[in-house]
């Protein structure tokens, strides 16, 4: 495709979004690791809200504040035990004015 | 709460769990429905095309109060390289009648109509309660649930899993399995919001008509995926799908995609100037027939997305969890009235009457369809599309050329592309998984 999407910012996206944010309670985390696996990698471009982001020493790190509760990185990553996946408490997280 | 006993539990308030409610409530049961979301919808996405018949055989008069965007009238399909389309189009006055076969709809606001009505048929509905998990008795019948708002437990003769594509409970419960990356698709939407006159005026409408274009091709950048424009009232929900397997192995950043989409010359002019209010992302089962788990056992039953019924080739999925979950809901009524326990053996009742329906018999015309389009994704989604597109602007563009060597140009590369046995092939598989 020959349209640069250049400077797009995910942020600028979820800033439209409304979220109750349960401070200290993260839905998901990741591991501690080495190296990350191929999947775990992977969601550092796939998560649709780029919660997913890689550390200076190459480890895959997650801040689930803009988090959509999609479930992508549950099914590519909660098998191999890469991530610990679950639903924010009941009111919070995501909560969609359109859907 | 917990010296209370249900007759049933429902677990989640979108479109199938709504439709087990209503219909549990309706016919007198004592139902309490359990909804995660500060509100029914707050947690679910939709394009969305919401088909009449599936809700009329609920709510037959929900026309009077619903919250209904347009009725649609046409429908375009396109195959886009990158500059071009190529497509077919049907528009018809015919679905100008009084009683619209289609219509869009917002999903929150829509959810939150139904819930309504649920709760005026009866029903108990709690919302910001997570369910946590599902209890279960020695024998390992499903008893009832735990949430996150107690820590007891809340019992009923029968648990409905409306809990949508993730599912989360069922499969640690070991009742399925989660999805594998390969029979889900990952869509991300964005609601652009433009003035109604401009909307009747880009699409050609006029009072309350809608227009929905399904495109499909470079876009997608050789993953299985679909893309999608549907207009609301004030409002175009657009959005792109693939399959998640896809996007692990290309690495593909879903907003770029549709960020893409939204470029490309044939969609840019149709959303120019419009607000966007609203980003969402969410997963939509597409492995068919082939996917269908478990869908009944001691004390349980599962509806919905969560039972993995959607019907990606026609891009059905609300009308698939509606149906489901009205049958659920009659078949436990039914079992109920028998005077007979919420037992695996009597629950079977509401498979057979799910295999008898539109539901099972849908998926099961395309079930080699996924995995076609899966093994095949860039032939179908990336070289197709530029060869259509390729032959259409032969057809077109007014030069020097002979026609015969313009359409000699056109075959060879087709056959340059696939091979001519790679062209029967492909026509052969495709018309199978069709047919
Ligand atoms: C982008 C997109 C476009 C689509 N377009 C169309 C379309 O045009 N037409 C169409 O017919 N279909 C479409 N679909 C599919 C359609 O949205 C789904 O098939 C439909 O929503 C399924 O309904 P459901 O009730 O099974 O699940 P959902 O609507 O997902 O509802 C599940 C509910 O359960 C709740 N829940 C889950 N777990 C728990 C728990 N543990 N405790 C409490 N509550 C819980 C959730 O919060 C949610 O409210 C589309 C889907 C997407 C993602
Ligand atoms: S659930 Fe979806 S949005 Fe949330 S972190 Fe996982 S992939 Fe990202």
């Amino acid at each position: 495709m020959t349209i640069a999407v250049t400077n797009l910012r995910v942020e600028d996206k979820l800033y439209q979004n409304r979220y109750v944010v349960d401070s200290g309670r993260p839905h998901i985390k990741v591991r501690p690791h080495k190296w990350p696996s191929a999947n775990l990698f992977a969601l550092t471009s796939v998560c649709p809200a780029k919660c997913y982001e890689l550390n200076d020493n190459g480890q895959v790190e997650i801040t689930a504040d803009g988090c959509m509760e999609c479930g992508t990185c549950r099914i590519l990553c909660e098998a191999s035990g890469e991530i610990e996946w679950n639903y924010p408490r009941g009111g919070y997280g995501v909560l969609f004015k359109f859907g | 709460m917990t010296e209370e006993k249900f007759d049933a539990i429902v677990i989640g308030a979108g479109m199938a769990g709504n439709a087990a409610a209503y219909t549990m409530a309706s016919r007198g049961l004592k139902v309490l429905q359990l909804e995660r979301g500060e509100y029914p919808g707050s947690k679910n996405v939709q394009g969305a095309i919401m088909y009449s018949n599936m809700l009329e055989k609920i709510i037959p008069d929900f026309r009077d109060d619903a919250p209904l965007e347009r009725h649609l009238i046409e429908q375009r399909f396109w195959m886009m390289d990158d500059t071009s389309h190529i497509g077919m189009q049907y528009r018809s006055d015919d679905f100008n009648e009084s009683r619209h076969n289609r219509y869009t709809v917002i999903r929150a606001q829509f959810d939150k109509w139904f819930s309504r009505k649920v709760r005026e048929a009866g029903a108990t509905v709690l919302c910001e309660t997570t369910v946590t998990e599902l209890a279960r008795d020695s024998d390992g019948k499903v008893i009832g649930v735990l949430t996150d708002r107690t820590g007891d437990m809340i019992l009923a003769d029968v648990v409905v899993l409306a809990e949508g594509v993730n599912g989360l409970l069922g499969t640690r419960a070991g009742l399925r399995e989660t999805p594998k990356p390969q029979n889900v698709a990952l869509a991300v939407k964005e609601m652009h919001f433009l003035p109604e006159e401009v909307i009747d005026q880009r699409f050609g409408l006029k009072a309350n008509e809608g227009c929905v274009i399904e495109a499909a091709g470079t876009i997608s950048r050789s993953m299985a995926g679909l893309a999608f424009l549907y207009t609301n009232k004030e409002s175009i929900s657009i959005g792109i799908g693939c399959l998640v397997s896809d996007f692990a192995a290309t690495m593909e950043s879903p907003y770029e995609l549709l960020e893409s989409f939204k470029n490309h010359p044939s969609i840019r002019t149709l959303i120019a100037g419009s607000e966007v209010k609203e980003y969402a992302a969410h997963l939509i089962p597409e492995g068919g027939y082939r996917a269908i788990p478990q869908l009944f056992g001691n004390g349980w039953v599962v509806v919905g997305d969560a039972a993995q019924l959607n019907n990606a080739v026609h891009r059905e999925g609300s009308n698939l969890a509606m149906t489901s979950g009205r049958l659920a809901g009659e078949a436990i009524f039914l079992v109920r009235k028998g005077g007979r326990p919420m037992t695996k053996e009597n629950l079977a009742l509401y498979k057979s009457m799910l295999d008898k329906s539109f539901v099972i018999k849908d998926l099961r015309k395309y079930k080699d369809m996924p995995a076609l389009l899966h093994t095949n994704s860039r032939n179908f989604f990336t070289t197709y599309p530029q060869l259509l597109s390729q032959a259409a602007q032969n057809f077109m563009r007014v030069d020097s050329t002979p026609k015969l060597d313009k359409e000699r140009a056109t075959t060879a590369a087709f056959i340059k592309a696939r091979s001519r046995w790679g062209l029967v092939g492909d026509a052969v598989r495709l018309a199978f998984a069709w047919r």
